[in-house]
């Protein structure tokens, strides 16, 4: 990572990811829920490009590529589950999902 | 020394703006934070020497997934009084397991160590590639080109899930129906007759509907036909 040490990028990710596990278990909404698991892949993602970076290798920039892809996948189907979510009930409380019927 | 400046400022800036994304009270104001730190996440990749990622997390986090979370959010009506009810009952759990795994995951970047002669071993290495783009291609189509096939293999369930779950079936809607089209023959709808030298179609009752056929089968529209059949005379 150039002139930073490696450490430092991959404990920089270590506390986004942290962040976003700690968002996805306090926030009820799923909005945000999926706003922090947004949060949780991008921190993967810079500890995958600066694992790349430290041997000067692209390797690790193809898995951030595969990341931004599966991110990209989870977002599209997870809103549109939200929108099916919306109109069948009045909240978007996770917690009161927990009723397997419609 | 500047590295280390720029560094250390966008990485503040994005944890400073994901703490404002997982506590904001308002959803949009938690998107554009998220934007915000994509953005400082882009600068981190350009001086990691990932410029081609930058501009791809730019364009696409930024441009796609952020501009369409802003859509779903003003989309629904959020009750905002209902946002932050749960938030005190999990809080001291949530931070509690975000800071184990903090916690777990610094240790554990700590205490490792590469081995010496890792660069010895045989893995995928670029030869004169000049630029992170054309080293970024040169992998991606050669090594990992299973991989990539399979990035958009899941990009297009995820887009057929993303249709399927959102299409909305209104009985209203005109559609085409192939089948129906299909069915459909000739004795359905249309009556051949051969009109007599100086009669019109008045006087034979004019254009109307066939009987009988269109009752049964509402889809398939029947066209105007010329009705002469010897029966309708009397």
């Amino acid at each position: 990572m150039g002139a930073v040490a490696p450490a430092n990028a991959i404990l920089l990710a270590a506390i986004l990811f942290g962040l976003g596990l700690a968002g996805v278990l306090i926030r009820r909404n799923l909005i945000f829920m999926l706003m922090s698991i947004e949060v949780m892949l991008n921190a993967t993602g810079l500890a995958f490009v600066a694992g790349g970076a430290r041997w000067g290798q692209a390797d690790g920039q193809v898995m951030f590529l595969l990341v931004l892809t599966l991110a990209a996948a989870e977002i599209s189907v997870g809103l549109a589950l939200i929108l099916l979510l919306q109109t069948r009930r009045p909240t978007l409380d996770s917690d009161v999902g927990n009723r397997l019927k419609g | 020394m500047i590295t280390q400046i720029v560094f250390w400022f966008f990485a503040v800036v994005l944890i400073g703006s994901a703490v404002m994304v997982v506590s904001a009270r308002n959803p949009v104001h938690s998107v554009l934070f998220l934007i915000l730190a994509f953005f400082n996440a882009a600068g981190l990749f350009l001086i990691a020497g990932a410029e081609f990622l930058a501009m791809i997390l730019v364009i696409a986090y930024v441009g796609a997934v952020a501009v369409l979370f802003l859509f779903v959010v003003m989309m629904l009506d959020v009750n905002f009084s209902q946002l932050r009810e749960g938030l005190q009952r999990y809080f001291p759990v949530g931070a509690a397991v975000g800071l184990v795994l903090f916690v777990e995951l610094a240790l554990s970047a700590s205490a490792w160590r590469i081995a010496p002669n890792v660069r010895d071993l045989p893995h995928a290495r670029v030869p004169g590639a000049s630029s992170n783009t054309e080293a970024l291609g040169e992998l991606i189509y050669t090594h990992y080109v299973f991989l990539f096939q399979a990035c958009g293999l899941v990009l297009l369930v995820a887009m057929i899930g993303a249709i399927v779950l959102t299409l909305r079936d209104r009985p209203s809607a005109k559609r085409q129906d192939v089948a129906v089209q299909h069915a459909r023959v000739p004795a359905d709808t249309l009556q051949m007759m051969t009109l007599g030298l100086g009669e019109s179609t008045t006087g034979n009752g004019g254009f109307r509907r066939p009987i009988g056929k269109s009752a049964e089968k509402p889809v398939s529209r029947p066209a105007l036909v010329i009705e002469n059949s010897p029966d309708r005379e009397g």
